[in-house]
């Protein structure tokens, strides 16, 4: 029987539904101590003094500590050297941490943190990216601003765009959007006098962890040792943001030679941690008369905040989907991460490509209007099939689903006999049907190559039980349980008795960051490159019991069976316990090759794409701007669902993400200062605003993949936002072209009869 | 000031301020760490436990108001170290992910199911409206407590 492709029930989820599972916050340690921060009320300011003479003398206040008080250096490591963990001479962005204080209760922490007493002078600050962009502007980063700058260039768009029958010309504005993981961030440090800290936390890459508290601490990395704790939620918000956190824990751990906790508060977390990047996009698309894209012209500009963090990275991901999924032979996209005096932006599920598929697929639904095509007929005229070469240059295999996705929605949504031409549909309330196509390129891609790895490590014990531990990490989305099925596949063990060891950064070789929807391929193959070795040993010693070659013997639940007969597990596990068998292993794998040539602006970017199309329904009452979302189709090519239960919560799960930052989720700012950064005034979905969600698995393959597997987790989030826009316009014949299609915007739109920019 | 109540069916007596939070309480001074903190708000749920047979968030409920009543946590509806049917049904319909927010929302599911066994797709909603999951998208959750309805009333 086949485990994999299974809906086997979550092995992590019994203790998670009674409760028992123990998060960062629920970690008791004797001695241990709380960390709350002193941050920046300024978007800049100059640092002219910290008193800390208040605050060192409240009952309960055990130390305050500045950037001065750092034993190692003053920085979180990531793509730039750029990010102090503790302010120095100027904090940069409303919330900027400037000091630390560490307290014997929460409370004493707080009370310190509040009597610290910062002098500071407000400076100017650059809050628009597009002003920051002007030659006078005054600087945060180089001469221009400006942190990165991709581009991807492909024939002659000049000319194609002259050439073409129709051109679409728009300008696109997308929203900030904050992950509200329900977890907050939460770290806990434990100095040790013998010469090392231990580190447990809520996190998605415990090496990016260790790096950054070997950076501060100036230790070793083999003496900084990173454990993850259970962790509530991610979707991006924990890749780079938790080095940080797990910094500051440490120096108070250190400095103070106690066990150091720092819980963030919700309105702290909203407020200092990464977001996904507010983006203006300007795009224009030429067409022929059939509706088929000729090329594609477009200049992406990303607010990426005060430091660079991530946004190099994450506006490479959008460059290189820019064009959209389609054929197309003269491209020319530009795309800039420009600083400005706001919270650091990074990753979010989807990583650059939400924001450029809202603009593309708006697009390619103006042009087909236009030409009087129906919008899937229009991006099916388009699409890539195997075989065919993306805006990039990638020469596609035989994994592309996106055909199959389109037509799946489709049906599923009986598009044929119910989508109505744009514009013509009258009263108060009106239904739209919307498509998009998406892409997404799986794992890290060439940008990254050097960290596209995983180890793993998989032991398998003489009653039977085994236990394994990956690099990568569980935040949710499933991995502990997907991985347990390919070791009971592989390896006849029962599922119910595979255990998950945490990440570890001491025991298992740096395996990257679990982001970029990769585990499920990287530690998925790590861990059947462990199980290879350890099942060798299993056939050898059954071929000993049944006198039949190992070629002859095949693993199944509970036993190994050959031509004449059967072993017991049992009985396997016996025989190499008596032939001293070695039944642990690790396990490695690096991505296949990929290739970006930045001179050319053309390449192999990724090792394959995930394939994605996306139908929304939607009722909007034309009195007040209130949309209505009705039903949502998903289908999604994910190569094989390891676990199609788990593959469908994805989809629900992003499909809903997606929808919030459609419809309703924005970060206010005043003068630079986040004005809503608490969850009652940060709305996210609820369990009344979801509308019923249609998962369909595409299962094309992946050549590289643990049985075909894809990586997808991402995807489901990318093309809501532009289906629900297209919907909107199908009821109302305005097109809104900014983020989040709020009552108030749309009432504008569809009261000022003319289209919102 | 000496306040009593009971917890998952126990006696507790403690000695502490009024104003402390139900939720401080509960984790710290007795050790009951499925009540999460999520928003400390009233926003999140994750912090739902069930006082005298209702769901109350216990980031807003001060200690001092519990004198003499009876609560419930994801803890106490654990009988013999079987899962209650209501957290059994969400594992089987895949509605844990995270499971940060896992413990409110089967309290919350507890409280609805006490005073309506056969809630429909409204009832379930409007009970778990108040409980906040960015993972799952929520029809799991729903089909959660259809399902532990279901095993209810067989």
């Amino acid at each position: 029987m086949a485990i994999v492709g299974t809906s086997v029930h979550r092995n992590d989820a019994w203790a998670k539904a009674r409760g028992a599972a123990k998060f960062t916050g629920d970690i008791r340690l004797p001695g241990m101590v709380e960390v709350a921060v002193v941050r920046s009320p300024h978007a800049r300011a100059r640092i002219l003094e910290i008193d800390t003479s208040r605050a060192s003398q409240i009952n309960g206040v055990l130390g305050v500590f500045t950037a001065r008080d750092i034993p190692g250096k003053n920085l979180v490591p990531l793509v730039f050297q750029d990010m102090p963990a503790l302010a120095m001479d100027e904090v940069r962005y409303h919330g900027e941490a400037v000091a630390l204080v560490v307290g014997d209760t929460r409370e004493a922490a707080w009370a310190g943190a509040r009597a610290v007493d910062v002098k500071y002078r407000v400076m100017d600050a650059i809050l628009d990216p597009i002003k920051a962009l002007d030659k006078d502007a005054d600087k945060l980063h180089g001469n221009d601003n400006v942190f990165r700058r991709w581009t991807v260039k492909k024939g002659n768009v000049d000319k194609a765009l002259q050439n073409a029958h129709l051109v679409v010309k728009g300008t696109y504005h997308t929203p900030y959007q904050e992950h509200l993981y329900l977890e907050p961030q939460s770290m806990v440090a434990w100095w040790s006098d013998e010469g090392y800290i231990e580190v447990h936390g809520s996190m998605q890459c415990p090496f990016y962890v260790r790096d950054a508290v070997a950076a501060v601490l100036g230790l070793d990395l083999s003496s900084v040792h990173v454990i993850q704790a259970t962790t509530g939620g991610g979707f991006g918000g924990k890749e780079d943001v938790p080095s940080t956190i797990a910094a500051h824990a440490a120096l108070a751990s250190f400095l103070t030679g106690r066990p150091a906790r720092l819980v963030l508060s919700r309105d702290e977390d909203i407020l200092v941690t990464s977001k996904r990047h507010p983006a203006v996009i300007e795009y224009e698309s030429g067409f022929d008369e059939q509706g088929r894209l000729l090329g594609v012209k477009a200049r992406y500009v990303m607010d990426a905040g005060a430091y660079a963090t991530l946004s190099p990275i994450v506006l490479w991901r959008g460059t290189m989907h820019a064009a959209g999924p389609y054929r197309v032979e003269h491209v020319d996209i530009e795309a800039l991460a420009v600083a400005t005096n706001k919270v650091p932006c990074g990753a979010y599920r989807g990583f650059g490509e939400p924001q450029i598929h809202f603009a593309f697929e708006s697009q390619m639904d103006i042009a087909a209007d236009k030409l009087g095509i129906d919008p899937i007929e229009m991006r099916l005229k388009n699409a890539l099939e195997p075989g065919d070469t993306t805006a990039t240059g990638q020469v596609l295999k035989k994994d592309v689903g996106l055909v199959q996705a389109l037509n799946a929605v489709r049906e599923a949504s009986s598009w044929d006999s119910r989508f109505e031409t744009p514009g013509r549909k009258q009263g108060t309330v009106r239904r739209g049907l919307g498509v998009s196509a998406v892409y997404y390129g799986v794992g890290l891609g060439a940008a990254g190559q050097a960290l596209d790895r995983a180890g793993a490590f998989v032991q398998v014990m003489y009653d039977g039980s085994a236990v394994f531990a990956v690099g990568t990490v569980e935040m949710g989305q499933g991995m502990v349980s997907q991985l347990s099925q390919v070791i009971a596949q592989e390896l006849g063990v029962s599922i119910e008795r595979v255990r998950a060891l945490p990440p570890d950064t001491n025991l298992l070789p740096d395996s990257g960051p679990t982001v970029a929807s990769r585990t499920t391929v990287m530690s998925g193959n790590a861990v059947l490159n462990a199980c290879a070795r350890i099942k060798q040993q299993l056939l050898e010693a059954t071929a000993g019991i049944l006198n039949e070659p190992v070629d002859a013997l095949t693993i199944e639940p509970g036993r190994v069976t050959g031509k004449n007969g059967a072993a017991t597990l049992d009985e396997v596990l016996h025989r190499c316990f008596l032939e001293r068998r070695d039944l642990a292993s690790t396990g490695w794998f690096k991505s296949p090759e990929t290739t970006w040539d930045e001179k050319k602006g053309q390449g192999s970017p990724y090792m394959t794409f995930a394939w994605a199309a996306n139908v929304v329904e939607v009722e909007v009452d034309t009195e007040t701007g209130v949309v209505t979302p009705i039903e949502i189709w998903a289908a999604h090519d994910v190569g094989k669902a390891i676990n199609p239960a788990q593959v469908r919560g994805q989809i629900i799960g992003g499909s809903l993400q997606g929808l919030g930052y459609g419809l309703m989720e924005e970060i206010i700012h005043k003068d630079g200062l986040m004005q809503n950064n608490r969850l009652s005034q940060y709305i996210v979905p609820t369990i009344g605003d979801a509308p019923k969600i249609n998962a369909i698995i595409i299962e094309t393959g992946f050549e590289h993949g643990p049985y075909g597997a894809k990586g997808f987790g991402e995807q489901p989030l990318i093309g809501i936002a532009p289906a629900l826009a297209n919907a909107v316009y199908n009821a109302t014949g305005k097109r809104v072209k900014t983020l989040p299609i709020t009552p108030e915007r749309l009432f504008a739109a569809l009261h000022d009869d003319k289209t919102v920019d | 000031m000496r306040i009593e109540f009971e917890v998952n069916n126990r006696p507790v007596v403690l000695d502490t301020e009024p104003d402390r939070r139900l939720l401080d309480v509960l984790r710290d001074d007795l050790g009951l760490l499925s009540v999460k903190e999520g928003c400390s708000e009233g926003e999140c749920g994750a912090c739902t436990v069930i006082l005298n047979g209702r769901a109350v968030l216990s980031c807003l409920t001060m200690v001092g108001q519990v004198q003499g009543g009876r609560i419930l946590t994801s803890e106490g509806l654990v009988k013999d170290g079987e899962l209650h049917p209501i957290q059994k049904a969400f594992v089987e319909a895949g509605a844990v992910q995270c499971g940060f927010c896992t413990p409110g929302f089967v309290m919350s599911s507890y409280a609805l199911l006490q005073r309506n066994p056969n809630p429909d797709e409204d009832a379930i909603k409007q009970a778990l409206s108040g409980n906040i999951c960015r993972c799952t998208g929520y029809a799991q959750l729903i089909e959660a407590v259809q399902a532990a309805a279901k095993a209810n009333n067989e």
